[in-house]
């Protein structure tokens, strides 16, 4: 079944039309510039786990710290911000005993990124958008943990997608404009989550778009389940998402061959958000705001995205960076491709007409 | 038929992994017999099939647990999985079951309307939910299609009903049947020149769909003689393809060039195919006798690399994941070095891991990628599973195993590629390895470190938080008191994260390992005898140079002592305490003991155990719950004893006087024209804009304000106690004795800054919390210890205990290197700022360290033996 096109996909459209949009930057590394304690994360919830590094928790717990990150990057000409829930499934959340919080917490975190939104356009007039945030949980689908079992799976597909779908309500019911599936490093993975957010469409009674990025996991190029990110395209594109792209991985730089691959064959709206180049030896970044946005803006040379954010290390500084650098820059057109048969194996295959 | 096989617009399915086609395939799958089954899978892929159909139709068999098993089994090997999957069932539960496990996108085999429009846009929705093209069979409420007009019919009407739900046009492929020809039925004679004509006339009407048949089918009545059917086969392509076939279900390695066919037996099959003449069938029954068993010869050339050199067939089985011929090849190399007098370890040693090597490289560069090694370690680990009884029986019985390894990927982390290989290459030599898998928790790692007497500890890790998680570990294995060494790999660790980050954490070994090949090297010498001392110097020595390398160079990271004060924490005067209700020195000689008790932090004392576990957690631990809970009922007894029987003694002081900050200091008013100095460490890396370049002193006013000190033992009294225990050789009451005083001592601290929080100082007189709370630390105000991060020299305790006139009151004593005795023993500060938090002062730079030896009043060399372990 499908619903009537919503107002936010309608006016994200028209905005995609005339400029490059801007997606917000990465959660962990301004949360980490609090200095957090476990009693900041846990609150005054009854909890059994250390909860130090529960970042999600901290919509229920510190919705100050989350509200102030918001909203720093919507004052750095972000258009669009996503929930801090990339670990809100019940099974990402068992890890700190949080499984039970899984509704609540997603909840509160769409209402303050809407919250942090209604602020920002009060401000300045300009429509902003929040994207509901799904990470891949820490199961995977397609792969074995077990070298000598292949076969072995430590969880199976209905199960994922029915924790996707407990994420997706609690986010549609709290407002979001649209689920985001972030960071896939199994496409299968992704498969159920896009099908979980399809479903709890249908049970809300209200169109909300999906939006799906890959992430890159060797120097191959590809995602942990193998897939090269035309397979994942043609694999997802039943699902027919709003936007298609990559997050995470490498810095700009290194993302741009893959974005080039994707641009021409995906018929959507391409969101890319890289990290803050690559990791120095202690496994921080350390790229620096103007030379993020210098790499993002060769990106537009081509033509290769229609929204640009910042995945690890990135901050309202680099987000701030990157709009300017892009303000005055053309958005990717999107291209009519031809109707042929896509299937997919780990490499996408194509059978003419 | 290679040329038309090659054409961009025709798609080789393979038709082996079929239970209904392939009696070698079910036979394989009937008897569990799964890593043969998927051989053949890859067999088909490596000839050619740009799809592979998967068929588990067998009435004997639990075709969805088979579907589903074979379905993930080839996701793990990309040579394979690689190419889309034909997902083959006339069960609808088993093709879902099947979509549940397919990565990419498959194709559904098949829907039809057999069974109505209902059930057929039913199964078409779930299609278009998982994402799946579908064979769509010509096949309605009244049979199947055998002719052209009903082909047509049924499949144009099916177009129609899909297109209308949405269906993507491009994602149906049609399979208008395709049936045996040349059976001696007369009906049966127009079957080929049927189906070819049917696809012609849907292709015009049913704008981008695709077309598929079973070529079995048309050469069904030549069971048992392979030539004529495959040249059936091609012929029938041949013909069908520029019709508009695209697709169709064939054994890809077994499909003739068209121009190489006799002529004769072409033009018979021609005959035959498109229905020339009633008497063609006869005809080719007759000539096919004459075929019979002419195969065979064709069969060897797919397998050439079984004609290479063992060294290069074990590299070639590595590097492609196949496990079929290893351990004959393992075996051939083994007899090989046996016979020029060498030991089996050398097969593991040369050929396997020269191969792992190879395919390290390849990974390396990017010309292989994970799932394949991960393959490749399988074949490894295949190889030396053969080896390992001829290594064990050339072991001396009496020598002890190499060594055990504890080896996990860190919490966070799902990634151990690396992490397997290096415990495949680790058992190869000779080690016990005990993978505890991924996202194991620091706990769990000590744990079993403990619980299995482990030589040492490998961790891994390849994304980067999994850095900070490795900190932690070596940090905890450092606070359970342990001395194994500790050995870190993984992509994005580096011998300079493991010098700076890691090895200060930790006494024990601390050693980066760049790769597999490196381990074995490593943790022989750590276990050598003669080797181990030398090794770890060296490495230690490393990593120091490393530090003072770093440090150097790393410089700039710190801001000159100025800035760092200019960025100083600038307290809210307005949340100043207000002045204590109780000033002055309290002595506290005795305190009740019975009282302590209830202020105890239990979890410490159990991982003094080396017990890992939160209290109370711990007691229903289903590894360590007992020993935990008979360790607590021995600890809840001797509490009882030392409390009734007054083994032990709390004695303790407190202080609070008024203060000033003057700069860094904070200058004590002691009273009587006395002041004392107290001069303060403060941060001075570079901070993001925000953040403050935090010093105790800074939580101290320049305009009057107050500070306060303590210092409490839980142990007086001990000694005796101890001595006791010595006599009857009870180490297990010795250690309990000493490990519950020192929880005394902690407990008085919490007890003694919760008294001074409400009734000496008093600013918190309606603080209510719970023990939980406070260990949580969820109050007001800090007790930062000398020697503690935030005021990290140990030689400001002599200060503090002269200030309290702490030995006099309580009997502590101050080692000339400023331990107290007894251990059991706690002293620091009392802020009482609101502000006021924990904070670690961290790498200070030379212009502190001499802005402190001046104002500490001693030499520089002193000063920077005090501070060494916050200097570069």
């Amino acid at each position: 079944m499908t619903f009537p096109v919503s107002e936010a996909e309608t006016a994200l459209r028209a905005a995609a039309k005339d400029r490059i949009l801007i997606f917000d930057g990465g959660y962990g590394t301004s949360i980490q510039g609090y200095g957090l304690k476990e009693e900041d994360y846990r609150g005054t919830l009854d909890l059994d786990h250390d909860q130090k590094g529960n970042n999600d928790l901290l919509c229920l717990t510190r919705p100050d710290v989350v509200k102030a990150i918001h909203t720093a990057y919507l004052d750095n000409g972000a258009d669009m911000i996503e929930t801090n829930t990339f670990s809100s499934t019940r099974i990402a959340l068992s890890d700190y005993g949080c499984e039970h919080l899984v509704r609540e917490l997603n909840l509160a975190a769409a209402r303050l990124a809407r919250e942090c939104c209604t602020a920002a356009e009060a401000k300045d007039g300009r429509r902003r958008f929040v994207a509901g945030s799904i990470g891949p949980t820490n199961k995977t689908l397609s792969l074995s943990p077990q070298v000598n079992d292949p076969g072995f799976r430590e969880i199976d597909f209905d199960t994922l997608k029915a924790q996707y779908r407990e994420q997706c309500d609690a986010l549609i019911e709290g407002g979001v404009d649209f689920i985001l599936v972030e960071t896939c490093f199994d496409t299968l993975n992704a498969k159920a989550a896009g099908m979980a957010a399809r479903e709890a469409e249908e049970a809300a009674g209200r169109s909300v778009p999906l939006m799906l990025s890959f992430t890159i996991t060797d120097m191959s190029g590809r995602n942990l389940s193998g897939h090269t990110i035309t397979a994942f395209w043609y694999t997802l594109r039943h699902l027919k998402p709003l936007t298609i792209g990559v997050n995470c991985a490498f810095g700009a730089d290194l993302l741009r061959p893959y974005l080039t691959e994707l641009s021409k064959s995906a018929d959507t709206l391409i969101l890319a958000y890289p990290n803050a180049g690559l990791p120095n030896e202690l496994g921080q970044y350390d790229e620096l705001p103007e030379k993020t946005a210098s790499l993002i803006a060769e990106w537009q040379r081509e033509g290769l995205v229609n929204m640009v954010g910042g995945c690890c290390g990135t901050t309202p500084a680099h987000i701030g960076a990157t709009a300017r650098a892009l303000a005055d820059l053309p958005p990717r057109i999107v291209p009519e491709i031809p109707v042929v048969t896509r299937l997919a194996g780990l490499e996408p295959m194509v059978i003419g007409a | 038929m290679t040329e038309q096989t090659s054409s961009a617009n025709f798609v080789n399915i393979g038709e082996r992994t079929n239970v209904t086609g392939s009696a070698k395939f079910k036979k394989l799958i009937m008897a569990g017999d799964y890593a043969a089954a998927v051989d053949i899978a890859r067999q088909q892929v490596e000839n050619g099939a740009q799809i592979v159909d998967v068929n588990m139709d067998e009435g004997l068999l639990d075709s969805q647990a088979a579907m589903e098993q074979f379905l993930k089994l080839i996701t793990a090997e990309p040579d394979i999985s690689r190419v889309p999957v034909m997902i083959d069932s006339s069960k609808w539960s088993v093709i879902e079951a099947g979509l549940k496990c397919v990565s990419g996108k498959p194709i559904v085999n098949s829907i039809s309307m057999k069974e109505g429009e209902e059930p057929f846009l039913e199964h078409a929705r779930k299609c278009m939910a998982y994402g799946a093209a579908a064979v769509v069979m010509a096949f309605d409420e009244v049979g199947q299609a055998d002719t052209c007009a009903r082909k047509v019919e049924i499949c144009e009407r099916a177009y129609k009903l899909l297109v209308g739900i949405g269906f993507p046009p491009e994602d149906i492929i049609f399979d208008p049947n395709v049936f045996a020809v040349a059976t001696g039925i007369e009906e049966h004679n127009n079957y080929g020149v049927d189906f070819i004509e049917a696809v012609k006339e849907i292709k015009l009407r049913c704008p981008h769909v695709h077309f598929s048949g079973g070529l079995s089918n048309l050469s069904f009545s030549f069971r048992g003689n392979e030539p004529v059917r495959r040249a059936m086969h091609s012929v029938f392509l041949y013909h069908a393809i520029p019709a508009g076939l695209d697709m169709a279900i064939v054994n890809a390695g077994q499909l003739d060039v068209y121009d190489t066919i006799d002529p004769v037996l072409r033009t018979a099959c021609e005959d035959v195919i498109l229905n020339r003449d009633p008497d063609a069938g006869e005809r080719l029954v007759q000539l096919a006798e004459s075929y019979r068993g002419t195969d065979a010869a064709t069969e060897k050339a797919a397998e050439e690399w079984r004609g290479w050199t063992v060294t290069k067939r074990i590299e070639h089985a590595l590097v492609k994941g196949i496990d079929t011929y290893v351990v004959d090849d393992t075996e051939e190399a083994r007899l090989a070095i046996r016979d020029r007098g060498g030991r089996p370890i050398e097969v593991i040693e040369g050929p396997l891991m020269d191969g792992m090597n190879v395919v390290g490289d390849l990974f390396g560069s990017g010309k292989m990628f994970l799932p394949q090694v991960v393959k490749s370690a399988r074949v490894m680990k295949k190889a030396v599973a053969h080896l390992f009884p001829y290594i064990e029986a050339e072991k001396d019985p009496n020598a002890k195993g190499k060594g055990r390894i504890i080896m996990a990927t860190v919490k966070g982390d799902v990634h151990d590629i690396g992490k397997n290989i290096v415990g495949v290459v680790m058992q190869c030599n000779g080690f016990e390895v005990i993978d505890l898998g991924v996202m194991v928790p620091w706990t769990t790692i000590l744990q079993a470190a403990n619980e299995n007497d482990a030589d040492m500890i490998g961790l891994s890790g390849l994304i980067t938080p999994s850095l900070d998680e490795m900190v932690t570990v070596a940090n905890e294995m450092q606070r359970a008191g342990m001395t194994m060494p500790l050995l870190i790999g993984g992509a994005t660790t580096s011998k300079v994260h493991t010098a700076l980050r890691i090895e200060p954490e930790y006494k024990g070994p601390v050693v980066h390992v760049l790769d597999a090949s490196r381990a074995v090297g490593v943790a022989t010498a750590l276990l050598s005898e003669t080797q181990r001392d030398p090794f770890v110097a060296g490495v230690a020595d490393e990593y120091d140079k490393i530090r003072v390398a770093r440090a150097n160079k790393g410089q700039s990271a710190l801001v000159p002592l100025a800035d760092a004060r200019a960025n100083g924490f600038v307290i809210d005067e307005a949340l100043k305490p207000a002045a204590p209700v109780q000033p002055g020195v309290h002595v506290f000689e005795d305190w009740d003991l019975a009282d302590l008790r209830e202020y105890i932090d239990w979890t410490p004392f159990f991982r003094a155990w080396e017990l890992a576990g939160n209290y109370p957690a711990i007691l229903d631990d289903a590894v360590v719950g007992e020993s935990a809970r008979n360790l607590y009922a021995d600890a809840q007894t001797m509490l009882d004893q030392i409390i009734a029987e007054k083994w032990l003694t709390a004695r303790g002081v407190a202080g609070l006087w008024p203060c000033r900050r003057d700069g860094d200091d904070v200058v004590v008013d002691l009273g009587h024209g006395e002041e004392t100095r107290l001069p303060m460490l403060r941060q001075q890396i570079a901070k993001r804009e925000g953040r403050a370049n935090m010093c105790l002193a800074d939580f101290i006013s320049p305009d009057g304000d107050w500070i306060g000190g303590f210092a409490v033992t839980g142990g007086q009294g001990i000694d005796v106690h101890l001595a006791r225990f010595k006599a009857e050789h009870d180490d297990y009451q010795d250690i309990l004795l000493k490990a519950l005083a020192d929880r005394f001592a902690e407990a008085f601290a919490e007890r003694l800054h919760q008294h001074v929080r409400t009734t000496l100082w008093g600013y918190a007189t309606g603080e209510q919390l719970t023990n939980e709370a406070l260990i949580k630390e969820q109050y007001r105000g800090i007790r930062p210890a000398p020697g503690y991060p935030a005021c990290p020299d140990h030689s400001l305790k002599p200060i503090l205990f002269d200030m309290l006139k702490a030995t006099d009151a309580t009997g502590i004593t101050l080692t000339e290197h400023f331990a107290m005795l007894p251990t059991a023993a706690v002293s620091g500060f009392y802020f009482g700022h609101p502000q006021s938090e924990y904070f670690g002062v961290a790498r200070v730079g030379r212009d502190q360290l001499e802005d402190y030896a001046g104002r500490r009043g001693v030499d520089l060399d002193t000063a920077e033996r005090w501070l060494r372990p916050n200097l570069d």
